[in-house]
């Protein structure tokens, strides 16, 4: 004995309205990067004190990542871009 | 050996250089190698099939095709008239006893470009445990400019950084 399949309308995905979520920029830990480099990077580029800049690069050498910069797409991108022409590892992602 | 500082920051502003004759043999032989990399590589091979191009050139978004393929054409040729602009200011200047300090920051990321090329190539580890120990091991030249452009970049960014 079997029912008849029920036909659900699903919501179309691409109706729902998506308000744009931030993004967040992330720096990836690789053996290369000097410590001092990343710090300075981190202070030239975000204007970050030494204090926090430090503790990001921290995060970057034994968390293996840390989010360095948040905020809408193109924002993101700049400072992906900007990381990439430093020779950090960059990458970018909707905050989770 | 006396040691003696490469880079200082002059009291008159800028910085001032004192790197003997070989060490600046050894940075002009950073530019052909580095070219090689950014333009005939890069240029040649895709995503994915060289890990210093990659290194060079990174993914934005790594796990989204789509928006990855976009960002690279957005953002490859300017990446790369960047990196080849850095390298242009360490040719020109390669043989200066000054430099301002727009001139030392090309310097810097320059030299980090060919760390990041040498590094990958050399499979370089936060541990070093690959070091050769021995200097007939054939990759002792490759380390040992890595180790020198290491050393000094060590002292630009000091010097940025005072």
């Amino acid at each position: 004995m079997t029912t008849a399949p029920v036909e659900v309308k699903q919501p179309d995905i691409d109706d729902v309205v998506v308000p744009d979520r931030p993004w967040i920029v992330i720096v990836w830990n690789d053996p290369i990067n000097l410590m001092s480099y990343v710090t300075f990077v981190f202070q030239k580029l975000f204007g970050y004190s030494l204090e926090k800049a430090t503790k990001l690069m921290l995060d970057v050498h034994e968390k293996g990542r840390a989010v360095v910069s948040s905020g809408p797409r193109e924002k993101a991108e700049l400072d992906v871009f900007r990381l990439h022409e430093h020779g950090l590892w960059a990458t970018m992602e909707h905050e989770s | 050996m006396i040691f003696r500082r490469r880079v200082r920051r002059a009291r008159n502003g800028g910085f001032d250089l004192h790197i003997p004759k070989d060490e600046r043999e050894m940075l002009r032989s950073v530019g052909p190698s580095l070219r090689e990399v950014l333009v005939d590589r890069a240029t040649a091979l895709q995503p994915g099939e060289d890990e210093a191009v990659d290194r060079l050139f990174p993914a934005a978004y790594p796990d989204d095709e789509e928006r990855q393929a976009e960002f690279r054409l957005l953002a490859h040729d300017q990446l790369l008239e960047s990196h080849l602009g850095a390298l242009a200011v360490l040719e020109e200047t390669a043989d200066a006893d000054h430099l301002d300090e727009d001139q030392l920051l090309a310097w810097m990321r320059a030299l980090n470009n060919i760390r990041l090329v040498l590094g990958v190539r050399l499979g370089v580890t936060e541990d070093r445990d690959e070091w050769p120990d021995s200097l007939d091991d054939p990759r002792a030249p490759a380390f040992a400019m890595y180790q020198y452009l290491t050393y000094l970049q060590g002292e630009i960014i000091e010097e940025l950084s005072a």
